[in-house]
């Protein structure tokens, strides 16, 4: 596995160096800013080039995840939750801009600490590749035809548990909608008219 | 040269994450996260033949999807100052204040 670098494998090494360091760019910037406004467009390009990097890992239903959840509805959901609140984050002082970092750093010793129990890469006798996904694998092209073998698991092997995913997050969103409403009759249309008529 | 021209647009990218960081305007920032989603789409289409895999080019459509309605909830936030108005224009019967986040 490690011996015999070819030239993709160079440029993929290449590709994922230079993602992970435009997301260590993003994430230290936006430590650093405090127009909430900034922060906000800051994280849905960070969202975007996580699930750049997802892609590049091959792990394409993740970064599609990623790219719905992160880049657009959380972007909505900030900068809706950013009209309730000021335009800028106030500095912090003394101590308090320590132990962030002190947070950060231990919690990536614990992860570092933590890959060297995992599996080598791409490993044959590791857990993942030896008891059902074998199977998968070998039943796939056969059975399903569909070059993904993730999306071969999600939506066929285990169709009905996708689709009762599916039916959970469809109610809780129409709960949501029903108790919060939308247009005239919704929430903030009401508090404003009530606020009008003080 | 797949991945030469791959590489690019990750330099490329990274320019316009230096025009989102920098601002100075709101409207920069907007332009910038929209270019860079972008590029986004053209990244992934070019990894998919980097890595021997065209068929990525489905999930690149599905990300310039995403980036087209992001960017426009971004731009209707800034013209309304909410999400619950209409992008069509209604007749006006009422007073302003009543057209859920006009009065904000």
């Amino acid at each position: 596995m490690i011996a015999g670098y070819s030239g993709a494998d160079l440029a993929i090494a290449l590709i994922n160096v230079l993602l992970l360091g435009l997301l260590f760019v993003v994430g230290v910037a936006i430590a650093r800013m405090r127009s909430l406004f900034a922060i906000v467009m800051l994280s849905g390009i960070y969202s975007l080039i996580s699930a750049t990097w997802f892609v590049a890992l091959d792990a394409v239903d993740v970064a599609f995840t990623e790219a719905a959840v992160g880049a657009g509805i959380s972007t909505a959901l900030l900068l809706g939750a950013m009209l309730l609140t000021a335009r800028t984050a106030k500095p912090e002082k003394g101590a308090m801009q320590i132990v962030p970092i002190l947070v950060v750093l231990a919690t990536g010793a614990m992860l570092v600490y933590a890959t060297i129990d995992l599996p080598a890469f791409g490993d044959p006798d590791s857990p993942a590749n030896t008891y059902v996904g074998t199977d998968y694998l070998e039943r796939t092209p056969r059975e399903i035809a569909v070059p993904n073998i993730v999306t071969a698991v999600l939506a066929s092997y285990r169709g009905f548990d996708t689709l009762g995913e599916t039916g959970v997050v469809f109610t809780a969103a129409l709960a949501v909608i029903l108790l919060l409403g939308f247009g005239e009759r919704s929430l903030s249309a009401t508090f404003n008219r009530k606020k009008d008529k003080k | 040269m797949t991945e030469i021209a791959a590489v690019a647009i990750i330099i490329a990218i990274g320019l316009t994450l230096v025009r989102a960081l920098l601002g100075p305007t709101l409207y920069d920032r907007v332009l910038a996260v929209n270019s860079l989603g972008t590029k986004t789409v053209l990244f992934i289409g070019f990894l998919g033949f980097v890595l021997g895999r065209p068929d990525w080019l489905d999930i690149a459509v599905l990300y310039a999807l995403i980036n087209f309605v992001s960017t426009i909830a971004i731009l209707k936030f800034f013209r309304y100052r909410s999400f619950q108005v209409p992008l069509h224009r209604r007749p006006v019967t009422k007073t302003p204040t009543e057209q859920g986040g006009d009065s904000v």
